[in-house]
C-alpha cells in the first residue's frame, strides 16, 4: 500500500500537510494500514490539555516516521475529558509502550491493550495527574523580599 | 513488519510479578501465565522456549534489583532482573528517579527562557536541547536565524555531539573495566569544554543557543581554538585505538553481546547510534536536513551486528565526521549577525535602551512579558548524539508555551533493553547499557 | 559515635587531632550523581582537575565503605526514600555536600517533582552553589569540609 493510498479508507480524516485529524474510533485501523504503507517507527506519542479552550478536552498527538518513504506523518486525535480512553497502538509499534504509560502517568488517558499500563515517571501511589492544566505547579514560596507572585 | 520475536519477547519482558515488592511502590513482575493470555490476546504466537517455561523451577530464580543508586546504571537507572544464575531471563527497567517535570516548568517560562529549562533534559549535550527548542520556536514564529547564527549553531553542536560520544566512551570503557578510558575521556572533553567556556560562559547548560540565533557572537581567538581541537582529537582517537581497538578483552566483552536487529529497532522507536550500528541508514541531518546541514559534506557510519562492539565503532566513527563537520563550520563562518534582526525577539543592543524609547519599551517587554509566539503546533527533531530529539510545541498566541514536550531519544532507546539483555549475563547488562548510553535526565525529564 | 571528650586533656585532645587529620585525609565519597552535576564531579575527579591528590579519588560504591555524600543532582520526590536510605546506611562519621542548586534548594525547578533541597531529606553539611558548579567550586566545598573537619567546627556524635 502507498502512502496516498493510506487514506482511502479514512474519509473522515482530515489532512493538512503532515498533520492528520483523526477519530479516535478510527486509531487502530488506521495504525495498521499506516505501518503496512510504510510507517516503521512511532517516534512519539503524546498529549495536550486544551481544558476551556477547546472541546474536546485532550487531543492525543501520534508521530510517526517512514524511513522507506523518508516522511513524516503527525496523528491528532481528540478524546473527551470525563474518563479519556484510546486504543493502544502498543501491539502495532512496540516503542509507543514506554510512551502511552508517560501520557496516562502525567495525564490520566487510558490505553486500552496496553500491556502494562502503570505509572512511569511518578512514584507509583501518587495522586492527580501532573500535566494536566487544573493540577498546580506545586510551587513552593521562595523568600525573597520582592517575590510575592508565585507562579 | 514488527518482528514475531519482538512481541514475544517485549510482552514476556514487561509484565508484572508478584512477589517481594519495594520500598518505592508496585514496580513488579506477574507471573507467567498471563504472558500467554496476553501474547494471545495481541496475536502475537507464543514460543515454547521463551514464553512458557517448563526447564527451571520457579524457586531457582531470583529476582535482583540493580539500582537506581548503582555506579554502573549511568544515572538513576532501575533494573529488575529475574536471574537464573548468571543468565537474566527477565529484565524490567523502571525510571522516574530524575523526573523533574520540566514539562510543566516549560508552560510557566517564556520563549526565551525556554531553553534554560530544555537544556538540562540531555546534560550531556546541551546544545542540541537549545537547538531543537529554538527551532520549534523560530518554526512557530516564522522567523529564521541569520546564516552566521546557522553556522555557529552547527560548530556548536557538532562540538557537543564529540564531547558527547567522548563521555559515552569514557563511560562504556569505564564499565567494562578499562578506567583509563575514562581518564581519557574526560581530559580531552576538557580541550571542549574550555571552548565552551570561553564562548558561552558555561561549561555546561549553556543557554546558548535561543529562538532567533545565538546569545553571542563567537569570542576573538575562537579560530586557533577550534583548530586545536580539530588536531588534537584524531590524534586521540588513535590513542584510545591503540587501547581499544584490537585488545581481546574488550573485542570478548563486547562483540556479540546485546545485539539488537535492525527490524526490532524500528519496531521500538530506537534511534541514532543503536540504530546506525544495526545497519539502518537514518540520519535525520541527511534525511531532514535542518540549520543548513545539507550543505556539508560528511559520512553516517553504520555498523552490521547491532552489538556493543558496533555502537562503539560507529560512535568513534561519528567523531571522526564531526570533526570534519566543524573544520567546515570553520571554514565557511560568514559575517553577519549572530541573531535575528527582528526587534520583537531579539532584545536590543545595552547602549540602544539610554537613547531610544522604542529599545527601551522591547527591552522590557521581551524580559518581563516575553516575545509571543502566534497560535500553532509543530514537531521540530534533530539529530542529538542519542538519537531523534524532538520538540512538540503548542503555542495560544501567548509569550510562554501552552505545551511542550520533547521528544528524548534515551526514553525510547531505553525500552530496547529486556530485548539486548534477554539470555544475557549480568555483567553483559552493564556493557550493554553503557552501549545505548542513556541520559537519564533526557529519560525522565 | 562517642566523641573522645570525658576528660579534656593533653592526651585526648591530641587524640581527637589526629582523628580528624585521618578523617580528611582520606575521604571516600558514595557515588551518589544523579544529574548534569554528577557530570562535574566526575570531571573533577578525572585527570584535569584531580581529586586523587586529597586522596578522594576513590568513588566506593557501596555506601557502608563511605563517609562523604556528595548528593549531586537533583532529588526527584521517587528518589527522596533511596538517598535516606543511602545515607542511613553509611556508617559514621559522615558529611553530606550538597552539590548544586537543584540539590541545595530545588534550583530552577520549582514544582511538584523535586524535592526542595535535599536538606528536607538529610542533614546537610556544605552547600555548593552552581547549576552546575565547576569542578573548582566543587573542591572548595570539599576543601573547606576538610577545614571545618580539622578545626573541630563539624561534630558528629
Amino acid at each position: 500500500m502507498t502512502a496516498a493510498a493510506l487514506f482511502e479508507g479514512f474519509p473522515e480524516a482530515v489532512a493538512e500537510g503532515d498533520v492528520v485529524r483523526l477519530a479516535p474510533n478510527d486509531l487502530e485501523a488506521f495504525a495498521r494500514a499506516a505501518l503496512q504503507a510504510g510507517y516503521e517507527m512511532c517516534v512519539d506519542v503524546t498529549a495536550v490539555d486544551y481544558l476551556e479552550e477547546r472541546e474536546p478536552r485532550f487531543e492525543v498527538v501520534y508521530n510517526l516516521v517512514s524511513i522507506q518513504h523518508r516522511s513524516r506523518l503527525r496523528l491528532l486525535l481528540a478524546v473527551e475529558g470525563d474518563e479519556p480512553h484510546l486504543t493502544s497502538v502498543t501491539p502495532i509499534w512496540p516503542g509507543a509502550g514506554f510512551a502511552e504509560r508517560e501520557v496516562y502517568d502525567m495525564f490520566g488517558i487510558v490505553f486500552e491493550g496496553h500491556p502494562d499500563l502503570t505509572r512511569i515517571l511518578m512514584p507509583d501511589d501518587w495522586e492527580g495527574y501532573p500535566l494536566r492544566k487544573d493540577f498546580a505547579v506545586g510551587s513552593v514560596p521562595v523568600q525573597f523580599k520582592a517575590a510575592h507572585l508565585v507562579t | 513488519m514488527a518482528d514475531q520475536r519482538t512481541e514475544e519477547i517485549w510482552v514476556a519482558g514487561t509484565e508484572e510479578w508478584d512477589g517481594a515488592s519495594t520500598d518505592e511502590g508496585a514496580q513488579t513482575m506477574r507471573e507467567e501465565e498471563t504472558a500467554s493470555r496476553l501474547a494471545e490476546q495481541i496475536g502475537a504466537v507464543v514460543s515454547d522456549d521463551y514464553v512458557i517455561e517448563d526447564e527451571a523451577a520457579d524457586d531457582e530464580r531470583m529476582i535482583i534489583n540493580m539500582g537506581p543508586q548503582h555506579p554502573s546504571t549511568h544515572g538513576v537507572l532501575r533494573l529488575q532482573l529475574e536471574l537464573e544464575g548468571e543468565i537474566i531471563r527477565r529484565s524490567k527497567p523502571i525510571i522516574g528517579y530524575l523526573h523533574t517535570g520540566m514539562e510543566k516548568t516549560a508552560e510557566t517560562l517564556t520563549f526565551m527562557q525556554g531553553p534554560t529549562n530544555v537544556t538540562r533534559m540531555d546534560y550531556l549535550a546541551p546544545f542540541h536541547n537549545e537547538l531543537c527548542f529554538s527551532l520549534a520556536v523560530e518554526k512557530l514564529a516564522g522567523i529564521e536565524a541569520p546564516p552566521r547564527a546557522q553556522v555557529i549553531r552547527v560548530l556548536m553542536t557538532e562540538l557537543n555531539r564529540i564531547s558527547s560520544h567522548l563521555i559515552a566512551l569514557a563511560t562504556n570503557g569505564m564499565d567494562i573495566g578499562a578506567i583509563s578510558m575514562m581518564l581519557y575521556g574526560f581530559r580531552d572533553r576538557e580541550l571542549i569544554l574550555s571552548f565552551f567556556e570561553k564562548t558561552t560562559g558555561l561549561r555546561m547548560n549553556h543557554n546558548y543557543i535561543r529562538p532567533g540565533g545565538v546569545a553571542a557572537d563567537l569570542p576573538p581567538g575562537w579560530r586557533q581554538d577550534v583548530e586545536e581541537i580539530c588536531r588534537v582529537i584524531p590524534q586521540r582517537l588513535d590513542d584510545y585505538d591503540d587501547l581499544l581497538q584490537n585488545n581481546p578483552i574488550w573485542l570478548e566483552r563486547t562483540k556479540g553481546v546485546g545485539v539488537i536487529t535492525g527490524e526490532e529497532c524500528l519496531a521500538y522507536s530506537i534511534t541514532g547510534p543503536p540504530l546506525r550500528a544495526s545497519g539502518v541508514n537514518w540520519d535525520l541531518r541527511k534525511a531532514f536536513p535542518y540549520s543548513g546541514l545539507e550543505d556539508y559534506e560528511f559520512e553516517v557510519p553504520l555498523g552490521q551486528n547491532g552489538d556493543v562492539y558496533d555502537r562503539y565503532r560507529v560512535k568513534v566513527e561519528e567523531i571522526i565526521q564531526s570533526v570534519g563537520i566543524v573544520r567546515q563550520a570553520a571554514e565557511r563562518m560568514p559575517k553577519g549577525d549572530y541573531r535575528v534582526d527582528d526587534r520583537k525577539i531579539t532584545p536590543p543592543p545595552r547602549k540602544r535602551i539610554d537613547e531610544s524609547m522604542e529599545a527601551l519599551i522591547h527591552h522590557f517587554k521581551i524580559f518581563t512579558e516575553g516575545f509571543r509566539v502566534p497560535t500553532g503546533e509543530t514537531y521540530v527533531a534533530i539529530e542529538s548524539p542519542r538519537g531523534e530529539l524532538g520538540c512538540y510545541l503548542v503555542s495560544n498566541g501567548a509569550g510562554k508555551p501552552w505545551r511542550m514536550h520533547t521528544r528524548a531519544p534515551s526514553f525510547y532507546n531505553l525500552q530496547a533493553l529486556p530485548i539486548m539483555m534477554a539470555d544475557s549475563l549480568v555483567a553483559d547488562t552493564i556493557a550493554t547499557i553503557a552501549s545505548l548510553d542513556p541520559v537519564m535526565g533526557d529519560v525522565d525529564r | 559515635m562517642a566523641r573522645l571528650s570525658a576528660p579534656n586533656n593533653l592526651l585526648t585532645t591530641t587524640i581527637d587531632k589526629a582523628a580528624r587529620w585521618a578523617q580528611t585525609r582520606s575521604m571516600f565519597p558514595a557515588t551518589f550523581g544523579l544529574a548534569c552535576c554528577a557530570i562535574e564531579m566526575m570531571a573533577t575527579g578525572a585527570a584535569h582537575n584531580d581529586l586523587a591528590r586529597f586522596g578522594m579519588e576513590v568513588f566506593r560504591a557501596s555506601p557502608r565503605q563511605a563517609d562523604l555524600m556528595i548528593v549531586a543532582g537533583r532529588v526527584s520526590q521517587k528518589m527522596a526514600p533511596v538517598l535516606r536510605q543511602v545515607y542511613d546506611q553509611m556508617p559514621d562519621p559522615k558529611w553530606v555536600i550538597s552539590m548544586g542548586a537543584c540539590a541545595s534548594t530545588g534550583g530552577m525547578f520549582n514544582n511538584y517533582a523535586l524535592v526542595q533541597g535535599v536538606d528536607q531529606v538529610v542533614p546537610v553539611d556544605i552547600y555548593v552553589p552552581g547549576c552546575p558548579p565547576g569542578p573548582q567550586s566543587l573542591m572548595h566545598g570539599i576543601l573547606t569540609l576538610h577545614e571545618k573537619i580539622m578545626s573541630g567546627e563539624l561534630v558528629h556524635s
